[in-house]
């Protein structure tokens, strides 16, 4: 089976997912977003004109404002031309189909899109249904993977721990229906982090989860002991209709990130979180702000990432 | 019309015959095997020279999507793709719109379907009203409009209760009430097997128990009520093994499983190939192999198309909100061969589970070619290799999994009633 995000010269055509996409391009894209951030401290971002002349078309089926507006101010440092739609929950509640849509957008000459939607596949659908030299970005889809979160935090990883091959990572929260956990699993385990861990009661987990290549933990105390990295994921709050969770306040008091479970990792131990947080649900505030936490600088990141990936994206023929 | 089918290679799984063996067709019915029958005159010889001559194929599942759905697939074009596979019997479940669940819509059906003299439409009854599992159909009206047995289609009948009472008035007149098991509470929502493979696309669970809580139940009131019980599209090992150990006990249960499910996989997924999209889902390699497990030893009894033609549109979606459903008329034979080949079980074993088998299921005298039978038949060419393109089948439904496979195996005539309606 061909891996629909590479073209027959092996280089991205697309950003679909990290799953089956090669060290050496993950590695190439961290490294070029370090040349977007620079070297001072104050990690400023520097506009360049490597996407000048191109439309860039941030389609989002399933509202965002968070990645939307950091893919928007990505390709504007890339001197893109930038056209967001909103396009709502469902495609075919106005009659027009998913590809129709993108149909419509190809004719307005779209060069790169990058696409929300509720629905696991959606990206790799338009990525089989365009032009070769149109490049798709999934920006998220469904519970299946959210590839530009998972790099950027790999990013931030690189930043503060230097290397992956002798980390201890632990993945907190909802993995089941998290695509910010599927796309940090397999971008953990490329880069060679030998030891990833997954803490959730067992009505958030997938089954198989450990074909994945993770360690399950139920125990939030146990899960935390001597990690490098926490990565907390985002509690929605319909998991609680769904008889998956009785209550916020108990999935708080088990596995809520509190200074006193914090204090099990190791001392240098950096909590990441996607964003938005839920504060007092999945994370204790104090910890959120706290000296270890680098949620902020990982939004930091995120623009130079998707710089590196739109950019990436521009070079391939 | 006197038909003589000369020099090919006869088999008949009812009759244990494979061999080199004539066959005389007079007055729409099998007049005789080996010898022509005394003052026979062919009007039509059909030279089988390298050629099997098998009774036509039944097919105990292919939706031909009338009434109601007609912008998927019409009657015309779904009996000509049956044809076309070999298939001369075939049996339609009720979940059309209206659902069969008035003999009227049955009566129109058959008449519909008698018209264009192609394959024997048996059509399926719904068990109760609209499908909606809460008022009982009128069986002995809808049994004498032409249904064969009566079913839920891919419906689940969630109120215990009413499938109670349903398994116990079909028992009262003998009607056989087929089922396709599956919980609607476990399987809600879900669009492909709970294993690895959905676990990695982040696609909706069904996991395994959504069949085997729903068939416990089955089994458990086909015990009480002494239904005869038949169990559609078997898809996990589990599920293979509760059905063998019902058997075993004697109760009468019979069961069959899709194409698809003997040959594929979860993994053929792949990357959200929504052709895989199939309901029930494609499970695990272990179950795959149960399932041929279950039907080397008998378990399962027949092998069916599940046709299930899905326009386009409906299938250029992302894999979760594409409609599940795969042609399969004209694959049925190829399908099976392979199958054979793979696990090296005689053809004479291997097609009695497309003829005979699956007519006894639905009670009907076709699937052979004993002397006076109807004289449906299907004679194929064992040796002709093809390539599955999805716009060369007559089928209105292009979508198949098994775009671009090999085939071996292709018909080159279908006789209904001693008249020749295809020719390949």
């Amino acid at each position: 089976m061909n891996n629909p995000q590479l073209n027959e010269h092996g280089e991205l055509q697309h950003l679909l997912s990290t799953e089956g996409l090669p060290v050496r391009i993950m590695r190439d894209i961290l490294d070029r977003a370090s040349t977007f951030i620079g070297t001072t401290e104050h990690k400023e971002i520097k506009k360049v004109p490597l996407l000048q002349g191109k439309s860039v078309f941030n389609v989002f089926f399933e509202n965002s404002t968070r990645t939307r507006t950091t893919f928007e101010i990505a390709a504007k440092k890339l001197s893109a031309d930038v056209v967001n739609l909103n396009i709502g929950s469902s495609s075919t509640s106005k009659g027009e189909t998913l590809l129709d849509t993108v149909d419509n957008l190809c004719a307005m000459h779209a060069d790169m899109f990058v696409v929300r939607h509720s629905t696991s596949g959606a990206a790799h659908l338009i990525a089989r249904h365009v032009a070769p030299e149109i490049h798709v970005i999934n920006a998220g889809d469904g519970s299946h993977a959210h590839p530009t979160q998972a790099l950027l935090d790999m990013y931030t990883i690189r930043h503060y721990k230097q290397n992956f091959h002798n980390l201890r990572v632990a993945i907190v929260g909802d993995i089941l229906h998290s695509r910010v956990a599927r796309s940090q699993i397999h971008a953990l385990t490329t880069l060679g982090v030998p030891e990833v861990r997954v803490v959730a009661p067992k009505t958030l987990l997938p089954s198989h989860v450990e074909k994945l290549g993770v360690r399950v933990y139920h125990d939030m105390e146990q899960g935390l002991k001597d990690v490098d990295v926490v990565m907390m994921l985002r509690l929605q709050n319909e998991r609680m209709q769904g008889a998956l969770l009785p209550s916020a306040q108990e999935y708080f008091k088990y596995y809520g990130l509190t200074q006193e479970r914090l204090a099990l990792a190791k001392s240098d131990v950096i909590v990441m979180h996607p964003g938005p947080m839920n504060r007092g649900v999945e994370i204790d505030s104090s910890v959120a702000d706290g000296t270890h936490s680098v949620i902020l600088p990982q939004v930091t990141f995120g623009i130079a990432v998707r710089m590196a990936v739109m950019s990436t994206l521009a070079g391939t023929k | 019309m006197n038909i003589h089918i000369k020099n090919g290679r006869l088999i008949d799984p009812k009759n244990k015959i494979d061999a080199q063996q004539d066959v005389f067709i007079a007055n729409r019915r099998i007049a005789a095997i080996g010898t022509a029958p005394p003052g026979f005159a062919a009007d039509t010889v059909i030279e089988a020279g390298g050629l099997i001559v098998m009774p036509g194929l039944v097919d105990i599942a292919a939706r031909l999507r009338e009434p109601g759905y007609e912008y998927k697939a019409t009657l015309e074009s779904e009996m000509s793709a049956a044809v076309a596979g070999g298939v001369t019997s075939l049996a339609c479940p009720p979940d059309t719109d209206p659902p069969l669940d008035e003999p009227g819509l049955v009566e129109m059906l058959k008449y519909r379907a008698r018209s264009l003299n192609q394959a024997r439409v048996f059509p399926i009854g719904a068990l109760t009203y609209g499908l909606k599992g809460a008022e009982l159909t009128e069986m002995i009206e809808l049994a004498e409009a032409g249904c064969k047995a009566f079913s839920q289609a891919d419906t689940p009948l969630t109120d215990t209760r009413v499938l109670l009472r349903a398994m116990q008035y079909a028992a009262t007149f003998g009607y056989r009430v087929w089922l396709r098991p599956q919980d609607s509470f476990l399987a809600k929502n879900g669009v492909a097997h709970d294993g690895e493979v959905a676990s990695r696309l982040g696609l909706p669970p069904i996991p395994v128990i959504a069949e085997t809580i729903a068939l416990n139940t089955a089994l458990q009131l086909a015990r009480e009520t002494g239904v005869t019980l038949h169990v559609c599209r078997i898809s996990s090992a589990a599920g293979v093994d509760m059905v063998r150990a019902a058997k075993r006990e004697g109760l009468a249960v019979t069961c069959d499983v899709s194409l698809n499910h003997v040959h594929l996989t979860e993994m053929d997924i792949g990357y959200f190939d929504a052709n895989c999209h199939l309901s029930p889902p494609l499970r695990s390699l272990r179950d795959k192999a149960g399932l041929r497990a279950g039907l080397l030893d008998g378990t399962i009894d027949a092998i069916c198309s599940n046709h299930s033609p899905v326009d386009e549109d409906a299938k250029q979606l992302p894999f979760a909100e594409a409609e599940a459903g795969a042609t399969g008329l004209e694959l049925l034979l190829p399908l099976v061969l392979k199958w054979a080949e793979q696990e090296r079980v005689p053809l004479l074993d291997a097609l009695g589970r497309i003829t005979i088998h699956p007519a006894q299921l639905l009670g009907v005298k076709m699937g052979h070619l004993s002397l006076g039978a109807h004289a449906d038949l299907c004679v194929f060419d064992p040796q002709a290799a093809w390539k599955v393109e999805p716009a060369a089948l007559k089928s209105q439904g292009k979508n198949t999994p098994f775009n671009g496979y090999e085939m071996q195996g292709r018909v080159r005539y279908t006789l209904l009633d001693g008249q020749l309606v295809y020719q390949g």
